[in-house]
């Protein structure tokens, strides 16, 4: 069916979401069941499955989109494809139980635009999302794909080229926020050493906890990145492009290697592009998923064949990069932004987001939150808006606590800062930072002293170990935090966290050691009370640290609600429970082992957890 | 495959956009909606939806919308097909076949003019739902 897609007008467009959380729940199966009910319906002459790349709404996949219509339906299973196919296709009739029902309400909302979690989003780095079959370069090029590379190439001078993105404001999308057009001079501005070549480098080394946004955008739009890249490369001279993708990231990178292999054929890559007589040309490199290796220095190593650990800077990659030659690094969403940005003029870009900050962000939105998915909105809203009105709020009616944003590097954020317009200056005011665009949300549940804990863990784990400040900062910082949530905290270890935290803040080598003390230095500014909590009272106020809980059962609900089931004392592992059935309960604190099981069984409510 | 100018670009910009249009949600000139019950797919509105799906693609059109409806409770007078110019009433077509859906096509959805001899009426039924 696919083999005709190129002349062939259909009536229906199917659009399935293929990227890597709706592959994960079986939409290539789903995908499957539907060619194969359309085939048998005689609708295959009429009908056309397109996979595109991610969605965005993870939460609620495997996802399709009905065009004409826009009718939006999600979590499909193989099971409804059939009647899905005779009543919407044959007979014309959307079929409103595989439609999305908001939280709490009972109507469904057939069409996609009309669904909050789409409603305040506005796409430019994601603007082809769903809308396009990424290993189809056409139907990028129908979406005015290789245009603005069309337009860089034949009418564009690389000053002007370097001002119009300088003019957008747009700034680093991998996190620091560096403006993207000064970097761009710099490496223009450079000398080649020995006469040799200049490098662009895309950073897709992705690997913040919970984050997704640089693998979706090289999952559902390849092409942009190239675009952009090639746009890029006239602006600074270069003839040699590198992608950094993990190697986690198997269907990015098939799909990047196919665009690749695709813009060669059409000659929109590699020699005489266009006709115009530029060259350049892009590889892929695959990353061993070192987390370290998102630093443009430890990634440049990398990309040299050399062991991933960053070195000092100056000089600069701009100046000195790869093999010693000028390299302009950028993130994969700020490559992406490039082709939109010289199509529509640095002005339109300009005059979205606050003064500091323009364009658009994508974040992922993960952890306690209803609408989990990959989200993209305007510099300048509120973590509100997100969280609430894009991310339907916190599951369970549980009260919001903090939301953690710019990965491990990151930190947490309270809610009385809930409001807080979103850019890179307020953020890092607020002790946390944009980062890549990770946004945990934790709810009532969450511990902030186990919170730092985890990122530094990962921190601490991920450190090259090549500076001191770094490898043992970290170490000692985790061991503290690990003392505290096991009830052997100090008051004079708060003190000692926050020197050491400053301590690695101001001398680690690179950005990892540099920020790793953030999720330690916010939590310490925002909840202090719950660190004070577990070193005086020995307790934890969300029950997360374990070492610190007190299980005990309340004897007279035990006998009466539920006759003494019995059910605890067979699954306890230590055998610290007392009791028989039709008897009370009651477990002895100094074989308990505070593994939570008796709790988790009690279906009386017997068990109480101090 | 040939390396491309910009000029080729252009080209497979503007076929592919006629074919990818429908998915943009945007504004249609024309709607024809051909009536699917078990009914009218047992009197031939298969081949009406064959029909308007060749005259589609013949003349390159991307802005006329094709759908189904379920049966439209006149079952003797199928195969069906509403037509509808947007901002005018909709029209139903009955008792058609590949040629009359054919000059239905030329003459109202492209022409703007109802083809009264095959016309059941003009309007939508009232329904209180």
């Amino acid at each position: 069916m696919t083999e005709v897609a190129k002349e062939k007008a259909f009536r229906v467009h199917l659009m399935i979401c293929a990227g890597t959380a709706c592959v994960s729940n079986h939409s290539f199966e789903v995908k499957e069941a539907l060619e194969k009910e359309i085939k048998r319906l005689g609708l295959d002459n009429e009908v056309l499955v397109v996979a595109t790349g991610c969605n965005g709404f993870c939460e609620r996949g495997p996802l399709l989109v009905v065009q004409p219509g826009n009718i939006f339906y999600q979590q499909l299973t193989v099971k409804d494809v059939p009647h899905l196919v005779e009543e919407h296709l044959l007979k014309g009739r959307p079929v409103k139980k595989l439609m999305y029902t908001p939280p709490k309400e009972k109507t469904p909302i057939p069409v996609l635009s009309d669904i909050d979690f789409f409603r305040k989003q506005v796409l430019i780095a994601l603007r082809n999302r769903g809308l396009i079959d990424p290993e189809k370069v056409d139907e990028y090029i129908a979406r005015d794909g290789y245009a603005a590379m069309g337009k860089a190439l034949t009418q564009m001078t690389p000053d002007k080229i370097i001002s119009e993105i300088t003019i957008s404001g747009l700034r680093g999308r991998g996190g620091a926020g560096f403006p993207t057009g000064l970097k761009w001079q710099m490496v223009r501005n450079a000398v080649s050493a020995n006469g040799g070549a200049k490098y662009l480098i895309c950073n897709g080394d992705e690997g913040d906890p919970g984050a997704f946004m640089d693998r979706s955008i090289l999952e559902a739009d390849p092409h942009s990145v190239i675009e952009g890249m090639v746009i890029g490369a006239k602006a600074v001279g270069a003839t040699q492009g590198f992608v950094y993708v993990r190697n986690e990231y198997p269907l990015a990178i098939k799909r990047m290697t196919i665009a690749l292999e695709q813009a060669r054929a059409y000659g929109l890559l590699g020699q005489d592009i266009l006709g115009t007589g530029f060259d350049f040309d892009i590889k892929i490199v695959r990353g061993a998923g070192a987390f370290v290796c998102g630093e443009e220095t430890a990634l440049i190593a990398s990309v040299e064949g050399r062991l991933g650990e960053p070195r000092t800077r100056p000089p600069y990659p701009a100046q000195s990069g790869l093999w010693g030659q000028p390299t302009g690094i950028n993130n994969v969403e700020t490559w992406a932004n490039v082709p939109a940005i010289i199509h529509r003029g640095a002005k339109w870009y300009a005059a979205i987001g606050t003064p500091t900050s323009k364009g658009t962000k994508v974040f992922s939105l993960v952890g306690k939150i209803n609408n989990t998915g990959l989200v993209e909105v305007p510099m300048g809203i509120t973590l509100r808006e997100i969280i609430y009105d894009i991310g339907g709020g916190i599951p369970g009616g549980k009260a919001f606590k903090a939301v953690q944003t710019g990965g491990p590097s990151g930190g947490c954020i309270p809610k009385e800062q809930l409001d807080l317009p979103i850019d890179y200056e307020s953020l890092t005011q607020a002790g946390s930072m944009m980062g890549s665009g990770g946004m945990v949300v934790m709810d009532e549940d969450t511990c902030m002293v186990d919170v730092a804990r985890y990122f530094l863990s990962f921190t601490q784990d991920e450190s090259c170990g090549k500076c001191t400040p770094c490898r043992e900062g970290t170490k000692a910082m985790l061991d503290i935090l690990t003392r505290i949530t096991e009830g052997k905290g100090t008051e004079e270890d708060l003190t000692l966290l926050d020197d050491m935290a400053h301590a690695v803040k101001d001398s680690a080598l690179c950005g990892l050691g540099k920020t790793a003390p953030n999720p330690v230095l916010t939590t310490m500014r925002y909840f202090l009370n719950e660190y004070e909590t577990h070193i005086r009272d020995k307790k934890c106020p969300a029950h997360v640290c374990r070492q610190l809980n007190v299980y005990s059962i309340d004897e007279e609900r035990c006998l009466n609600k539920g006759k003494g089931c019995d059910l605890c004392r067979r699954n306890c592992a230590s055998d610290a429970i007392r009791g028989a059935k039709n008897e009370a309960h009651r477990i002895d604190p100094s074989k308990c082992i505070k593994c939570g099981v008796c709790f988790d069984v009690c279906n009386f409510g017997a068990v109480k957890v101090d | 495959m040939p390396k491309l100018t910009l000029e080729e670009l252009a080209r497979i910009r503007e076929k592919t956009k006629r074919l990818t249009t429908i998915r943009e949600g945007g504004e249609y000139r024309a709607k024809v909606c051909v009536h699917m019950g078990t009914c009218g797919i047992a009197a031939g509105a298969r081949n009406i939806m064959n029909s308007l799906m060749k005259e589609l693609e013949e003349r390159a059109l991307s802005d006329v919308l094709l759908t189904t409806s379920g049966c439209a409770g006149l079952c003797s007078r199928e195969p069906m097909a509403t037509v509808e110019i947007t901002g005018q009433a909709p029209v139903k077509y009955v008792d058609l076949d590949e040629k009359k859906i054919r000059e239905i096509f030329e003459k109202h959805v492209l022409g703007g003019q109802i083809v009264t001899a095959y016309a059941l009426g003009i309007g939508s039924e009232k329904t209180d739902f």
